[in-house]
């Protein structure tokens, strides 16, 4: 057998120190139905060199969540009312708006979903590279600034970037455009980098090219990856942890293997046994949850799950869980724990 | 095993010509969006199309619902030649094979009631009076999961997975023996998406109704699929009966195809086969085996003769030099 394939070593994971902590995160959106609760007091962080994901349904604030980190939640029906995100060491949301050019790029940074709409369509992909680049590397000429903006692309797995870099958008496939997306997202070596929904409109063969580059990006470079999605299998495959939303809330969090193997929120288990498997034949039917998650701006005051959950009974209506955890770090926000982990916040609804 | 066959693809091969000049123009080129393919669906069976973009399978279903009208080769429905049939044939053609696309947002129209979205199907090809189509359209709503009184409103009233039941229920109206489903379920939420499939399940049980599934969730063919055929830029490189396939990929871009898919169950570890570089331009598609550049097995041979297809296993068929 002639092999022209590659030998890839699984990169070493390095993980460090937390670089940004989130703590009782809330953005509502004021719209004409009312209070729209879209992140609802989430505390979380993650480490130098961590893969974190974020999994739900549409809706359920992950996106908004992203956009709040970055400050960039839509005005004005969007406010951070409450919270910290303390990225190395201080509060971000207490910088004015004027210091957020810089840290957002250099800081924190972010991948959106789709590469068509995140390039400008009149300009070279050189030339978009070099206008952020100018921004962080203000003492370099110009030659220099275009040579790292060659270089980025290369580490992005861009064949022949000098060639490339003079092309248009619309010149590129949809993969190599995600990678220039990338690149720039990782121009102004950013600490946290945010991507949201990266793959979901790439091809699988070209998804699996580009989490294998994100994954050595990171072993290079020990950035923190916050991973949006709604795919299991690239959660299962990219993350060391992962925290599960539903309803604007975080309803369970923990290490990625366990917390697959054996979810704790009737929620998650629901949501995993609703994906089929490539690996299981003859399967007579899928289980499904019923109904629709709660509208935001008319939240149930008790658990937010408990009009789909099988196990709900009046506690659950009536109250809001606190949170419970394990011994290995598993969080899961659930009155069916009670006993049995240790409750480790109050209910924050 | 002897199965009716509902449809027959015969050499299909639909090429798009790419064209020069405004006024004069010069035919300097042909996408093969979809080339000598060959296939067949039996009664109450579902046969999936799997492949990546541009790889020709939307093309294919386009080609057996009528949109587009191949360039050699031909389709058949029991028995008869899908685009030569004419007048009262071809309106019964449009009851027996119907669609469901992707989007259940943009295939619905928004200033139609829904049961007259739903009846349309009926009133026009069948002349049914509109009472008689209302009555089907009650009973036909209750068997999607949805509620008879819900007939009077308006697309715009339903959630996505709501409305992918309505885009169902027009789709059953005509009592069709195929339904092409275009990516059913790949706009809704995994959740929804559950409730759907096994609704697709339980129709073609209860209607006896043949599907061609394109897709590209290889769990979501598993679990609905009797049959798979792989395609890669416009050819089917592999094609056997779900199980068998999914136990035993051969041709290598099967394999790697397979092997990108993520399982989240992180105990499942396949092989993982990463590919080199992207789908080459159907315009001009690589000499020998199509997929030669990027195959991690390639031979001398692979660039110079197109494979044939082989069976090698009963009902496995695979195009590549290694078998």
């Amino acid at each position: 057998m002639t092999s022209t394939q590659e030998i890839f070593q699984e990169p070493e994971k390095k993980i460090g120190e937390v670089v940004l902590e989130v703590k009782d995160l809330r953005t509502y959106l004021y719209t004409k139905w009312g209070i729209t609760k879209a992140v609802d007091g989430l505390n979380f962080h993650v480490r130098e060199g961590e893969t974190l994901g974020i999994v739900g349904e549409s809706g359920c604030g992950k996106s908004m969540t992203a956009l709040s980190l970055l400050r960039l939640a839509p005005k004005p029906a969007a406010r951070t009312v409450s919270g910290q995100i303390i990225l190395d060491g201080e509060d971000i949301l207490e910088r004015p708006e004027s210091d957020m050019r810089f840290i957002r790029g250099q800081k924190i940074s972010m991948i959106l979903q789709d590469p068509m709409t995140s390039l400008n369509p009149v300009y070279t992909v050189g030339n978009q590279m070099v206008e952020a680049l100018g921004l962080y590397y203000k003492d370099e000429g110009s030659k220099d600034i275009k040579g790292r903006a060659v270089d980025i692309l290369r580490r992005m797995g861009v064949a022949a970037p000098e060639r490339r870099v003079l092309d248009y958008p619309h010149q590129m496939s949809g993969g190599m455009k995600q990678r220039v997306v990338g690149a720039m997202a990782i121009s102004g070596t950013p600490r946290v980098l945010i991507c949201d929904e990266p793959t979901t409109a790439l091809d699988v063969t070209i998804q699996a090219q580009y989490l294998r580059l994100l994954k050595q990006v990171q072993a290079d470079t020990g950035v923190a990856i916050i991973f949006i999605t709604h795919d299991m299998g690239v959660i299962a495959k990219m993350c060391d942890r992962v925290m599960v939303m539903y309803a604007g809330k975080i309803v369970e969090t923990g290490d990625v293997r366990p917390l697959f193997k054996n979810p704790s929120h009737p929620y998650t288990k629901a949501l995993m046994a609703s994906v089929p498997s490539m690996d299981e034949s003859h399967v007579e039917k899928l289980y499904s949850i019923e109904g629709q998650p709660p509208a935001l701006f008319d939240l149930p005051v008790g658990c937010r799950f408990a009009n789909r959950c099988e196990f709900a009974d009046e506690k659950c209506v009536a109250e809001y869980p606190p949170t419970f955890a394990d011994e290995d770090g598993h969080t899961a926000d659930c009155w069916r724990l009670e006993g049995q982990w240790k409750r480790v916040a109050e209910a924050t609804a | 095993m002897e199965q009716d066959i509902l449809l027959q693809a015969q050499d299909l091969t639909k090429y798009f010509p790419v064209t020069k000049g405004l006024v004069l123009q010069k035919t300097v080129g042909w996408v093969q969006a979809v080339d000598h393919v060959n296939f067949t669906i039996p009664k109450g069976k579902t046969l999936a199309l799997v492949g990546e973009s541009g790889c020709g399978k939307t093309t294919t279903a386009k080609l057996i619902l009528r949109l587009e009208k191949p360039t050699t080769g031909q389709i058949t429905l029991d028995g008869m030649d899908v685009h030569t049939i004419e007048g009262d044939d071809l309106k019964k053609y449009h009851t027996d094979v119907s669609a469901v696309f992707q989007d259940p947002w943009s295939s619905l129209s928004p200033r139609m009631r829904v049961r007259d979205i739903i009846s349309e199907a009926l009133v026009v090809n069948q002349k049914v009076e509109k009472h008689e189509a209302y009555e089907r359209v009650d009973e036909l709503l209750v068997q999607v999961g949805l509620r008879a009184q819900q007939a009077t409103l308006y697309p715009h009233e339903f959630s996505g997975g709501q409305r992918q039941r309505l885009a169902l229920a027009s789709a059953l109206v005509g009592n069709p023996k195929l339904i092409v489903l275009d990516e059913p379920v790949s706009a809704l939420d995994v959740s929804i998406q559950a409730q759907i499939m096994n609704l697709l399940k339980e129709l073609q049980d209860s209607y006896d109704v043949g599907f061609l599934l394109v897709a590209h969730n290889l769990a979501t063919v598993r679990y609905l699929a009797h049959e798979v055929a792989v395609m890669y830029l416009g050819e089917i490189v592999e094609q056997a009966e779900t199980d068998e396939l999914y136990d035993n990929t051969l041709h290598p871009y099967t394999k790697a195809l397979f092997s990108a898919a993520l399982s989240a169950n992180p105990d499942s570890q396949r092989e993982e086969i990463i590919l080199r570089g992207e789908v080459p331009s159907p315009i001009n598609p690589p000499s020998g085996c199509r997929f030669h550049q990027r195959c991690p097995y390639v031979m001398d041979i692979c660039s110079q003769e197109i494979p044939v297809r082989k069976e090698v296993a009963p009902g496995h068929f695979v195009n590549c030099h290694l078998y």
